[in-house]
């Protein structure tokens, strides 16, 4: 027993006096809507707590003025209304990163009226950290303990209650997979906003040693923690040398005051280990009698599966063969939907507004048929590969596999400065960039997320690779698998060096830690994954429906005015512009604008080319002229600077949201433009050398 | 007993975290994840090259191999020490 003052924090007991009544919430009793913050560690399994509890009945968003995803939802049952917030998945809440801060900064200042803490049972030592961590705050815990049925195959049996009269608070044991045990979480909510369900929780303390520093430093700093902070954890924090909060307190205590706090801080630097240390301890005593007959030394299938899937042979092998499976199915599936998509609905619906608008004036049917449908149009034909992709990475993610992707992938990232973890968003782009720019939010570091942002337009995205898949046979017959194939290679070659250039020019070669969980494999849940499809299916047409469309028409517009004709619209009239700088690439000013034009949306330079080459609509007629007309070398280049040009329009939105920078953005732009051009420079006069020209 | 770092452990010692190097924000992460001093871990995977896999408190966490060098450990699982 300790003999020193109780670190009485929130609700919180230090001792063992069970006597003592447990703090009501009477301004909750009489209720109907309550706020409940979901707070977890990743791969607990917290986001499909939340989708059972919210179904679609959920918004995604990002948290105000953050590029971190914010999803909120509501649960409805007999009269009561529960506004479940999901908090950032994170490991503690010790300002490491932005979703820590987020997550801890809404629980002190929105209040909820209650935080449910989803914990593995099958590594409840881990994951009751962050319990141990959201047990000082001042809204009252709930435990969810899920994933109870992994637990009993990895040979750990937990007994709910005897964890739950250990700490004070309600555990309820769950399945989430299987849905099982959510009806009691919502029961049990409620009881604790109705004061029904005692709640007296029982914190973690520091080591006897760093107690009397902590008190001392609390005694300085109490008169002075603005609210809504509370004083005991703010002074725990500083103890942590937390960088938000004694940033805060710097700002407030008078110089004297911090000139105190900050010495004893300076003599005691290793506290933080200290407290952590503290935390485990705790946890070690929760869970002692809780967890019956832990760690046996049987092999787990985790294991068993890991010793093929992270090895740097083999890992690497499987993963080359499940990629290779993604790609396949994501065209045998996705290619013939995406043409009956073409054909029978945005053809149709050209068709329709052709007829619609055929007494109309010609500028207003070609803006329809032209701007809007050509632009967006082909935008939406993609959604069929996308799904299907998606689909094949969701399962992925959710089996547990990503995690030894990005490991096996991680020595090779390490040439770029990067690390395992880029490599998801990265694989993502192959789809399509603009997710790819977004998933690179898994990256902790700001440094390492803006070098993979970077690097991700040149990717080959789908739709880079249908204009491929058409040109290449049209330029070289029956080399055009090879030069596709090597295109590609090339694609990733510029982007592994380009990586290292800009790692070792912009950051200096700095490197981001690699600090990963590997999580236990799992049996997928379809529930999960289909609402992940559906999330980011969506944002997908959100984006068609907005920034695309916009700058469609602005394209359009440009191509079409002043004459109605694009040989001689301002579009041509800037292509010809260009055309020294063509000319040193082996490019007419036709393919120069044909470039342009792919900045709305790739596959629109097959279009343009058609329309300047005089071809008309008809694919056939393309081919032949342009087989024609264009020498190898300079097919060759075109088909280069198409594959490295700067990205769509609705990437570079992608990059300007997710890096909140219009520096970066175009940095971005110059960066691809040279690397784009310099190639194709490089390559033509290389061929003109070797005599390839004709 | 003779400290080293994690790094220099082969697949399947096992040992004790003794000290956390590299600044704070790295020891935070990590002691976030179980890695503080008296915990006993397992090296699960580590080629000499590359990076490699811990199991610490019931998980398996990977680590580049330059983070693992500024782990300090010991080897065996006699937790105290001195």
């Amino acid at each position: 027993m300790n003999k020193e003052a109780p670190m009485a924090v929130g609700h919180c007991q230090t001792t063992d006096t069970e006597e003592k009544p447990a703090p009501p919430f009477p301004a909750l009793a009489g209720q109907t809507t309550i706020t409940v913050a979901l707070a977890g560690q990743p791969n607990v399994g917290k986001s499909t707590v939340f989708n059972l509890l919210t179904g679609l009945n959920q918004h995604v968003g990002n948290w105000p003025g953050k590029t971190i995803e914010q999803k909120v939802g509501t649960y409805r049952q007999n009269g009561l209304t529960i506004h479940i917030v999901d908090l950032p998945g994170t490991y503690s809440l010790t300002a490491n990163s932005l979703e820590e801060v987020i997550a801890r900064d809404y629980i002190i200042k929105q209040r909820p009226d209650v935080v449910v803490a989803v914990v593995d049972a099958a590594i409840l030592e881990r994951s009751l950290y962050l319990v141990a961590e959201l047990l000082p705050l001042p809204s009252p815990v709930i435990v969810g303990l899920n994933m109870m049925d992994v637990a009993e195959r990895e040979g750990r049996h937990v007994e709910p209650e005897v964890l739950q009269a250990a700490l004070g608070v309600p555990v309820v044991p769950m399945v989430a997979t299987r849905a099982q045990g959510v009806r009691e979480l919502v029961r049990t909510i409620e009881g604790l906003v109705r004061g029904d369900i005692p709640y007296q929780p029982r914190c973690p303390q520091i080591r006897d040693d760093h107690q009397a520093v902590l008190d001392e430093i609390l005694a300085l700093v109490e008169p002075y923690v603005p609210a809504p902070y509370p004083a005991d954890w703010v002074a725990l924090k500083l103890l942590e040398g937390d960088e938000e909060i004694t940033a805060l307190m710097r700002g407030v205590l008078s110089e004297a005051v911090w000139e105190q706090v900050h010495s004893i801080l300076m003599a005691h630097d290793d506290a933080l280990v200290a407290v952590a240390s503290g935390r485990y301890d705790w946890i070690g005593r929760m869970i002692r009698a809780a967890v019956i007959r832990p760690q046996v030394g049987q092999i787990s299938l985790t294991e068993r599966l890991d010793r093929w899937a992270t090895h740097p042979l083999w890992g690497m092998g499987l993963l080359a063969g499940i990629l290779a499976l993604v790609f396949w199915l994501t065209y045998t599936i996705g290619s013939p939907l995406q043409d009956a998509l073409d054909t029978y609905v945005v053809g149709a619906l050209a068709d329709w507004a052709e007829v619609l608008l055929a007494n109309g004036p010609e500028w207003a049917s070609r803006l329809v048929v032209e701007g809007v449908i050509g632009g967006v149009g082909t935008v939406i034909t993609f959604l069929p590969i996308l799904v299907i992709f998606f689909a094949a990475l969701g399962l992925l993610e959710d089996v547990g596999y990503m995690a030894r992707a990005a490991y096996v992938m991680d020595r090779f990232m390490h040439l770029m400065g990067l690390h395992g973890k880029s490599f998801l968003p990265l694989f993502l782009g192959f789809g399509c960039n603009v997710p790819s720019i977004v998933g690179a939010r898994v990256i902790e570091s700001r440094r390492a997320r803006l070098l993979t942002i970077m690097v991700a337009p040149l990717v080959p995205c789908t739709a880079r690779m249908v204009v491929l898949a058409f040109l290449a046979p049209v330029f070289f017959g029956r080399a055009a698998t090879l030069v596709s194939w090597g295109l590609i290679a090339l694609n990733l070659v510029v982007l592994a060096l380009s990586g290292m250039a800009i790692n070792r020019i912009v950051f200096r070669g700095e490197r981001a830690a690699f600090i990963m969980e590997l999580p236990l494999y799992h049996i997928p849940n379809w529930r999960t994954i289909g609402l992940l499809v559906w999330q980011r299916s969506l944002a997908f047409l959100q984006k068609a429906g907005t920034v695309i469309l916009v700058v469609s028409v602005i394209v359009w517009a440009l191509s079409a005015l002043p004459s109605g004709n694009v040989e001689t619209s301002y579009l041509a009239q800037f292509g010809r512009l260009l055309a020294p700088l063509g000319a040193l690439m082996g490019l007419s000013w036709r393919m120069i604008v044909a470039l342009l034009t792919s900045f709305v949306a790739k596959e629109n330079s097959v279009a343009t080319l058609g329309i300047l080459y005089g071809a008309g609509e008809e694919e056939a007629n393309l081919a032949s002229i342009l087989g024609i007309t264009l020498a190898p070398a300079s097919a060759l280049t075109f088909l280069i600077v198409q594959m490295l040009f700067i990205p769509c329009i609705s990437t570079v939105a992608a990059i300007w949201q997710e890096t909140r920078s219009v520096r970066w953005t175009l940095f971005n732009l110059a960066f691809l433009l040279t690397v784009s051009f310099g190639t194709g420079i490089v390559v033509y006069q290389t061929a003109r050398l070797l005599g390839w020209e004709m | 007993m003779d400290m080293t770092t994690l790094s220099d452990l082969a697949p399947g010692e096992v040992g004790v975290v003794r000290r956390l190097d590299g600044g704070r924000g790295f020891a935070s992460r990590l002691a976030a994840l179980g890695f503080t001093p008296g915990a006993r871990f397992t090296m699960v995977q580590n080629f000499g090259h590359g990076p490699l896999i811990v199991s610490i408190r019931g998980t398996r966490i990977a680590l580049g191999r330059g983070e693992a060098a500024k782990v300090y450990v010991t080897r065996g699982s006699e937790v105290s020490h001195e």
